[in-house]
């Protein structure tokens, strides 16, 4: 009994940090990560060109020095474009991810807090939405609310809310039978106190490997939205855009789909190389092994 | 008795299960005065955790409470849940059995200690952070200002029991409840918080209910003592009328069944047969089919009264043990 313990999320994210660290798969990700984070924050300034410089002499000109990744056919820069957009992917990522992250854990906690009726009314409800194809969701609630940056963002972010909701469900289920629960109730501490104080702290682990997941498949669907034209509206650059655009080129002026293609391939790669690796520390099997450990220990 | 702390009567648990209802508590009284120790003494289930849980409003949601509870003289059951938690808080402390599980692992033992301070005082962050250093010394943890920020997986076992003491004595309440908590110590540490309680009891004059199946923790820090089976008491009184008098033959041979230090290696006295199940208790004497004496068909058909033999020390069966005829 006396045997040193370590507390599952503490200990964990401390391991986590140093087995990415170690990890030449994990490390090459938060790098790209870093570099999308620099350009997008920062792209309009490190552009060579404008966005919507156009050109009629330069139109699909293949790449040169003068223009690494091209022109296309209104004679703007490629490289230019596809930084700025960079910009579009991460706001995408962060709020539809942000969105479905503050619904997705308010609605599990309370599910598993209070379970009972107030657990299968929201968990059915979450269940109706998991039942849909993400894409086509998504495309019925853009149709509903009009195209557009921000309610692509919504749409995004009310998809992967089930997501967030499940996940969270299923810590708290396990969290709220510990003593420390039962502690904190005989203290007189609030339900809401409980759960923002002693839950949802022990549930972080779980949380965070489902966001860096979560944030690539979200950039994958806007990518995908903005290809069906529901996303980021003509002039301002978007990956899917771009791909959309450059798909009646694709045998004259390759670089035209190449180029953003491969951003959204490094993005989506670079999240879910970290992501994988900090599943593979924060494994909620491994935390269920620990957690025995530590009560039989 | 006016003037009781905690003060259940006619208290009933019933618990509906999937194998039907329960009835974990049947109709027990018992109180505790201030700077009082109650000791509840009895086997895994015998109802003394429930009937505590129950009393204090803590029953899980599946169990139906009846009877009266009163707290610092008001009636707590009446009370709506919101005013019933605080006072809970307020008023009364709760130490578990084992301290490795009842301390939050992600949060700072000083942030434990100083919530009950900030929830029901209205305490500041800093002042409670203050004010949790001061308890932390009080039950004696060693240079507690450097320790508040440190997480319970730095402490060892009684450490973090002091720990949860401190929480628990966060609001200086009125009350403190020891759910067993030393079973899951060794006999050493046992021996250290048991002492703190009682040291912390005089300083403090609180009122206890301490919960054990520890017979010599019992003689040690209590005043009155009641033992339950099945879900009602079935001897109650002064300690040491208790000890030195046992009337029930279950109290005789809980007490028979505690191993002697020194006595060498024979076997363990044990009391043959286990308790019966709460879907179905015997009409009569519920511990009728493993006692010793087995009085006659009385026993095992009506059921005994809970009887004075002495003073305040009550006894529910009808073949009082006399002091002479122990040991058998």
């Amino acid at each position: 009994m006396s045997a040193p313990t370590v507390s599952p999320s503490e200990g964990q994210l401390r391991r986590a940090a140093s087995a990415l660290r170690h990890d030449p798969l994990a490390l090459t990700g938060a790098a790209v990560l870093v570099l999308l984070v620099v350009v997008g924050v920062a792209g309009p300034w490190l552009a060579p060109s404008g966005i919507n410089d156009v050109d009629v002499d330069r139109m699909l000109q293949a790449p040169s020095w003068a223009h690494p990744f091209g022109t296309d056919e209104l004679g703007r820069d490629v490289l230019s474009r596809v930084m700025v957009a960079a910009r579009v992917s991460l706001q995408v990522g962060a709020v539809s991810v942000g969105i479905a992250l503050l619904a997705g854990v308010t609605l599990g906690l309370f599910a598993g807090y209070y379970r009972g009726w107030v657990d299968n009314l929201l968990m059915r409800c979450m269940d109706v939405l998991f039942a849909f194809p993400v894409l086509l969701l998504a495309v019925a609630i853009v149709a509903v609310l009009g195209p557009g940056l921000l309610t692509a963002m919504i749409a995004i972010g009310v998809v992967y809310t089930p997501i967030f909701a499940r996940v969270t469900r299923a810590g708290v289920l396990s969290v709220r039978e510990q003593v420390f629960v039962r502690a904190a109730v005989s203290i007189g501490a609030s339900d809401l106190r409980i759960m923002r104080r002693h839950v949802l702290p022990n549930i972080a682990a779980p949380l965070i490997v489902q966001t860096s997941l979560s944030l690539a498949f979200a950039i994958l669907s806007e990518a995908a939205l903005s290809f069906l034209g529901l996303g980021v509206q003509p002039p301002a650059p978007a990956w899917g855009r771009m791909l959309y655009d450059g798909r009646g080129f694709v045998t004259d002026a390759w670089w035209l789909g190449v180029f953003p293609g491969a951003a959204i391939f490094c993005t989506v790669l670079a999240f879910n190389l970290v992501g994988d690796a900090l599943r593979d520390v924060l494994d909620p099997r491994q935390l269920t092994v620990n957690e025995a450990r530590r009560s039989t220990g | 008795m006016s003037d009781a702390v905690l003060a259940v009567s006619g208290l009933t648990v019933t618990i509906g299960t999937r194998r039907g209802p329960a009835r974990a508590v049947a109709g027990v009284d018992w109180s505790v005065q201030a700077g009082q120790t109650l000791a509840l003494v009895g086997e895994s289930g015998s109802g003394k955790s429930m009937s505590v849980l129950a009393a204090t409003g803590l029953a899980p949601r599946a169990a139906r409470v009846t009877g009266s509870v009163r707290l610092l003289g008001s009636d707590f059951t009446a009370l709506p849940a919101d005013r019933r938690r605080r006072m809970r808080g307020r008023h009364v402390g709760f130490v578990f059995q084992d301290p490795m599980t009842s301390l939050n692992p992600v949060l700072s033992v000083g942030r434990q200690v100083a919530e009950a301070g900030e929830e029901h005082l209205g305490l500041t962050r800093r002042a409670a952070r203050t004010r949790a250093i001061e308890l932390l010394d009080l039950v004696g943890i060693p240079s507690a200002a450097q320790r508040v920020d440190a997480y319970p997986h730095q402490f060892s076992g009684g450490m973090r029991q002091r720990v949860v003491i401190a929480m628990a004595l966060a609001c200086e309440p009125d009350l403190l409840i020891a759910d067993e908590p030393t079973t899951a110590l060794d006999v050493t540490t046992q021996a250290q918080i048991v002492e703190l309680v009682a040291d912390l009891q005089q300083r403090l004059g609180t009122a206890v209910v301490w919960i054990t199946h520890d017979l010599g923790v019992v003689a040690g820090i209590a005043d009155t003592v009641a033992v339950m089976y099945a879900g009602r008491i079935v001897e109650q009184g002064p300690v040491e009328a208790v000890f030195d008098r046992p009337g029930h033959p279950y109290t005789s041979a809980l007490l028979a069944a505690r191993p002697e230090p020194g006595a060498g290696g024979g076997d363990l006295v044990t009391i043959a047969g286990a308790p019966p199940s709460p879907h179905d208790l015997p009409a009569g004497c519920a511990f009728w089919p493993r006692c010793p004496v087995r009085g006659d068909a009385r026993c095992e058909h009506e059921l005994p009264p809970l009887v004075p033999v002495a003073g305040a020390h009550h006894v529910r069966t009808f073949y009082p043990q006399r002091p002479d005829g122990e040991g058998r």
